[in-house]
């Protein structure tokens, strides 16, 4: 599934990287709790969060992620998204709480990058 | 084996600011290019790129200051990180998932989860963490190259 697609199905706004939009999205991982993103989350995955500072933008450089769709509309300040632009990581939101979010992508055939904690291999 | 000092390939040295959230993560970023540059194969890079910005988010939320010493040889990558701030009472304690001493602001920030140390140790082919309360932590880590360059 691409991102476009995917940002049909959830009927996101672009914030930056439009010109990704063409990527191949496998896997997913959602969470509110960056250290959490940062202990689970694997490369090439998209990240589903309500978070919108900085550190969010930090975080998907480190993990090399796919991009972030920030969920309940969400919207991070100028200064994140050209954060964001410098580092190449699309951006987009979504006005669907992280439930409906993963719900609609899940049924869409995407899958967590791993399944459960005990289970951390990468898919 | 020892190494002489003169294997170092490359040394850099960084500064860390305590409280300054919104830099934190800048210093993990520069790491991560010059690892690029000097073709570090991206696994690697990527492991060592997760244990910096955790190390860095520390040193951000939990001390006044610190650095941040990146030293390559064609070994290993090995990246120090000494602080001066509240140190750690107790590191058994602070190496188990889930315990956290964090405050609400770094909470607030998604962090503080208490996954941190364990999620540097998990990154890292060695991994040394000495601290005395109230005065400061020395991380010491390191990331083996020696089977691929």
């Amino acid at each position: 599934m691409t991102l476009q697609e995917i940002k049909d199905v959830l009927r996101c706004e672009d914030l930056c990287g439009e010109a990704a939009l063409h990527s191949e999205v496998k896997t997913v991982f959602a969470a509110d709790l960056l250290s959490d993103v940062l202990a689970y989350a694997k490369q090439g995955t998209l990240l589903l969060t309500g978070i919108t500072n900085q550190q969010v933008v930090r975080t998907a450089e480190m993990l090399e992620l796919l991009a972030i769709i920030f969920v309940r509309g969400k919207r991070p300040d100028a200064e994140t998204i050209n954060l964001a632009k410098s580092k190449n990581i699309p951006m987009l939101t979504t006005k669907y709480i992280l439930f409906e979010t993963c719900g609609r992508l899940y049924n869409c055939g995407l899958r967590g990058c791993i399944e459960s904690v005990k289970d951390d291999t990468a898919r | 084996m020892i190494q002489p000092a003169n294997d170092v390939l490359l040394e850099k040295v960084y500064s860390v600011k305590g409280g300054n959230f919104l830099k934190a993560g800048e210093v993990s970023s520069k790491i991560k290019k010059v690892l690029k540059e000097i073709g570090i194969p991206d696994e690697k890079i990527r492991r060592l790129s997760i244990a910096s910005f955790e190390a860095e988010m520390n040193v951000v939320c939990y001390a006044k200051i610190g650095i941040m010493l990146l030293s390559i040889n064609h070994h290993k990558i090995k990246l120090t990180v000494e602080d001066v701030g509240n140190g750690i009472e107790d590191i058994a304690l602070a190496m188990q998932e889930g315990y956290s001493t964090a405050t609400e602001e770094i909470r607030e920030m998604g962090f503080g989860a208490g996954m941190g140390l364990p999620n540097i140790k998990k990154n890292v082919d060695d991994f040394h963490i000495e601290s005395t309360a109230g005065k400061g932590t020395r991380l010491e880590i390191s990331i083996t190259l020696k089977n691929l360059m």
